[in-house]
């Protein structure tokens, strides 16, 4: 195991809808489940962050905002789309101004349904998003080597 | 102050410091994780932080902020090799210092307003210890008659005996220099502030590693300055100052988890308080004593 999955870093976005999974991410972070066992961070800054949570669907006005702050982060990073409405829209889906999931954004390595989604699930995502992270730093390590 | 001493020791704190002050951030973690009711990161947290920030990709804003980081980095090996060589205490106090400066040139490299905010928070920072750090200095002067470090173990009784009221503002001023709540103005560990990273705001991958382990040699120093209050004749003295700069690290971790941050105006005002009251008090006693 390297040591890009020993210490994940995340960025946390809520783009839209009920702020449900928002506070389930934040729960996550609590005694309860205490994520920072496993080296996780809210970093509150994409240039320090790893992995990236959306909750909440995409529309017009916050695309772009999800666009930069995927952009701004540096590589090797992955994106874990939290709860149904991140996954595909949800029960927002045919809104009128709603895009739909966090895919139409940005390439998503992660989903992790729920409505709103279970810390339990939130943890489940952040782990395999760890093995995802793990292989693209490999690939970036190699790339850099071959360079 | 010869050269050569000066020479192994920064070569030797560049060695050990960030070791042992890596220990250090880690049972602040863990410690922290605790006083909150949580199991916190495994010790080694802050290597694996590190050593994954020197993997991740060179992004830079600026180009240069690299260069000053590393400038920082060289500094604050040479003030602790000048430190614990037993060199001159005035001198370490100043080259300290200009690593400060260049972590505040590396936060301005970037013109990004987070940054900009984080620089200009640093410099009030170091406004507001650098008074106290240089009255703790003379006091330390006026106890042992050297600025010398070494000078302390030709003493019979520790500084410590002459220099309670400096030693108490050098403590209040220790949370400014080691950038913990409530006075985390210019970078916070925590993302619960107002400005979270500031200074940090456009740092990535390696420079930010930079900044992480010229946190820890700083942390072994400032300490290093605790204990030395502590330090006489007598070689268990090193222990008891090792036993009293630990206390003072765990001091430092229940204040930053006690007590929220506070406006700068408060921290500039009450710095300078402590640093005119417990420094000058001081001062003028031991100047008292001299005539």
């Amino acid at each position: 195991m390297g040591f890009a999955s020993k210490s994940p870093w995340v960025i946390h976005y809520d783009a839209s809808s009920c702020n449900g999974c928002d506070i389930e991410v934040l729960a996550a972070l609590c005694p309860g489940f205490d994520v920072e066992r496993f080296g996780i961070i809210n970093t509150g800054n994409p240039k320090h962050a790893d992995i990236f949570l959306v909750t909440g669907s995409v529309n017009d006005r916050n695309i772009s905002v999800v666009k930069q702050i995927y952009d701004q982060m540096v590589e090797p990073k992955v994106v874990v789309a939290c709860g149904t409405c991140a996954c595909s829209g949800g029960i927002f889906h045919d809104c009128y101004n709603v895009l739909g999931g966090v895919d139409k954004a940005i390439p998503v390595d992660v989903y992790a349904p729920g409505c709103a989604v279970r810390p339990e699930a939130i943890i489940d995502g952040v782990v395999q998003a760890l093995g995802i992270l793990e292989e693209k730093s490999k690939a970036l390590k190699e790339s850099k080597r071959r360079a | 102050m010869s050269f050569i001493p000066v020479l192994i020791g920064t070569v030797a704190f560049a060695i050990l410091a960030p070791v042992i002050g890596c220990f250090l951030a880690g049972l602040d973690r863990k410690i922290s994780a605790r006083m909150q009711g949580r199991v916190g990161p495994p010790l080694l947290q802050p290597y694996y932080d590190v050593r994954k920030l020197i993997e991740k990709d060179d992004v830079t804003v600026s180009g240069v902020d690299g260069v000053y980081m590393t400038a920082a980095l060289v500094f604050t090996a040479f003030a602790g090799g000048i430190f614990f060589s037993g060199g001159n205490l005035l001198m370490s106090a100043f080259v300290i210092t200009m690593a400060a400066l260049f972590f505040i040139m590396a936060a301005y490299s970037s013109r990004s307003p987070y940054a900009e905010v984080g620089a200009g928070r640093e410099a009030i920072q170091v406004m507001s210890y650098e008074p106290m750090v240089l009255l703790m200095a003379v006091c330390f002067y006026l106890a042992s008659g050297s600025f010398m470090v070494a000078d302390v173990f030709r003493g019979s009784v520790p500084v410590i005996c002459y220099t309670v009221p400096a030693f108490i503002g050098f403590l209040f001023i220790l949370t400014i220099k080691l950038r913990k709540s409530p006075f985390d103005l210019s970078t916070s560990h925590h993302a619960h502030q107002e400005l979270v990273r500031g200074t940090t705001t456009e740092m990535s991958g390696k420079t930010l590693a930079k900044t992480e382990v010229m946190h820890w040699c700083e942390t072994v120093l400032f300490l290093g300055w605790t204990g030395m209050f502590f330090l006489w004749g007598n070689p268990v003295s090193i222990l008891l100052a090792i036993v009293v700069a630990l206390l003072a690290w765990f001091l430092e971790i229940w204040i930053d988890n006690n007590f929220a941050r506070v406006k700068w105006q408060a921290m500039l005002k009450w710095a300078w308080v402590v640093a005119l009251v417990a420094g000058g008090v001081n001062i003028v006693v031991l100047m008292g004593f001299m005539f």
